[in-house]
């Protein structure tokens, strides 16, 4: 089972790939080649950045958005979105001007609104993870955000509180997005690893 | 709940070797800041810092070394201060696996690399660092340890690195570093109460109510200590407790 951990110059690459290697993962490829994507078993988009630059890096390796698409979308291999990577799902995101996402779920990416209230922007450690669909891979806990935008659309899962709620997972089909960082949430985080990687959609 | 606030245990490394001592009694090498690292993972730590204090052009690579090999074997997040000059200095840490880089001596000659940093890899990774000592009625940055003066004003400079960019301010009392006094409450608040991002209150942690305070009366969002956890003074866990006596929200153990 090969797991395509996408490599556009814009995660933290080293993180995520540490942290699925101790999920158990034993054959994951760092990647953008079009190819290695169109035979992965799951795929992986880390990000960390600004969403506009993290779009135009996305876009600048060429191919690799047609294939993610073809392989995720039209043929269903499980993917995970990370954070930014999450982000990226969206229609567009707000961040340093409007930028268009990869639209595989509605909806804009949008600073964090505390105004009126004493919360920090970003939104800066740990915070729960509270359901509020069912999906296997997320469960009730406690994970590390850090962030300054957030998700406002359709296919939310997952919530936590910031000054209101704010988006900290998505899924539809096969395709799962979540805003804090697994590979940085020691148990909870590992623990959601292991899930994607035993997911059968 | 809300989020919670972060309990950050901090290691001083110079040359890529912990320079205090830690009385972690399963430690094979108590000077090996991945051996702590990996303590304090198991421990529950929020998050860990390193500072590396040698900062010389010639440890940059032990200090890459130490920061890929801890982000091997702890999941939570790294931040790695001391030494950073350039937005290539902040990528090559960001690179070797830190989550956060903070910026604090090269800020003051040129507060832009802040926004240098945030602009190329976004402020949830910039953290700037301010030493300040009290003057008058006010702080004022210091370099050097703490020995030389700036004469920049502490509390300004701070919040012009938060507009820059910077996602989080480390504020460090020169003056009560290492006294075990507590933090310098008024800093920390002066800052935090006039500023967006989260604040770090560091610098004097003797005992846990200290840790307390950081966030009741100095308003932070993180309290930062070094000597009370590396001596076994206190557990991790029992900063959460006495955190959540207080009524502040910390993570479940």
């Amino acid at each position: 089972m090969t797991l395509a951990l996408i490599d556009y110059q814009a995660g933290n690459l080293h993180s995520v790939a540490n942290a699925l290697r101790a999920a158990g993962c034993a054959d994951l490829v760092v990647t953008a080649d079009p190819d290695a994507v169109a035979r992965a078993d799951r795929i992986v988009l880390p990000g960390v950045g600004a969403f506009g630059a993290c779009a135009a890096a996305l876009r600048a390796v060429d191919g690799l958005v047609p294939a993610l698409e073809r392989r995720v979308l039209e043929q269903g291999a499980p993917f995970l979105g990370i954070c930014v990577g999450m982000q990226l799902l969206a229609t567009a995101g707000e961040e340093l001007g409007r930028h268009a996402g990869l639209g595989w779920i509605d909806g804009t990416v949008r600073r964090i609104d505390v105004a009126g209230t004493d919360a920090k922007v970003p939104h800066m450690g740990w915070n729960d993870v509270v359901p509020q669909a069912e999906h296997v891979l997320i469960v009730p806990g406690e994970a590390y955000f850090l962030h300054s935008y957030a998700f406002d659309g359709a296919h939310v899962v997952a919530t936590t509180d910031h000054a209101g709620p704010v988006t900290a997972a998505v899924a539809r089909d096969t395709v799962v997005g979540v805003q804090f960082h697994p590979e940085k949430s020691q148990r909870y985080g590992l623990a959601l690893l292991e899930r994607f990687l035993a997911w059968r959609p | 709940m809300t989020v919670r606030a972060r309990v950050i245990p901090c290691l001083d490394v110079a040359d890529g070797r912990v320079v205090k001592g830690v009385n972690f009694v399963d430690l094979v090498d108590a000077g090996d800041p991945v051996e702590q690292a990996r303590a304090y993972d198991a421990a529950g730590a929020d998050e860990l810092c390193f500072l590396d204090i040698t900062a010389s052009h010639e440890a940059r690579g032990t200090l890459l070394d130490v920061v890929s090999r801890t982000a091997a074997v702890c999941f939570m997040p790294l931040t790695v201060g001391g030494g950073v000059r350039s937005a290539e200095d902040a990528r090559a840490l960001l690179l070797a696996g830190a989550d956060k880089v903070a910026v604090n001596s090269a800020a003051l000659a040129r507060p832009e690399l802040v926004s240098d940093i945030a602009e190329r890899f976004g402020s949830q990774c910039c953290v700037a660092s301010v030493d300040a000592r009290r003057v008058g009625d006010g702080w004022e940055v210091f370099t050097h340890g703490g020995r030389r003066a700036t004469g920049i004003d502490a509390v300004v400079h701070a919040l012009r690195l938060a507009e820059l960019g910077a996602g989080e301010l480390l504020v460090t009392s020169m003056d009560r570093d290492g006294t075990r006094d507590g933090y310098d409450l008024a800093l920390v608040r002066a800052i935090a109460d006039r500023t967006e991002v989260p604040v770090v209150a560091s610098g004097g942690v003797g005992t846990l109510d200290d840790l307390v305070a950081g966030v009741t009366e100095g308003h932070a969002s993180a309290v930062l200590a070094a000597s009370i956890f590396h001596f076994g003074q206190a557990t991790v866990a029992e900063a959460h407790a006495a955190l959540a006596a207080a009524g502040v929200p910390v993570r479940a153990h």
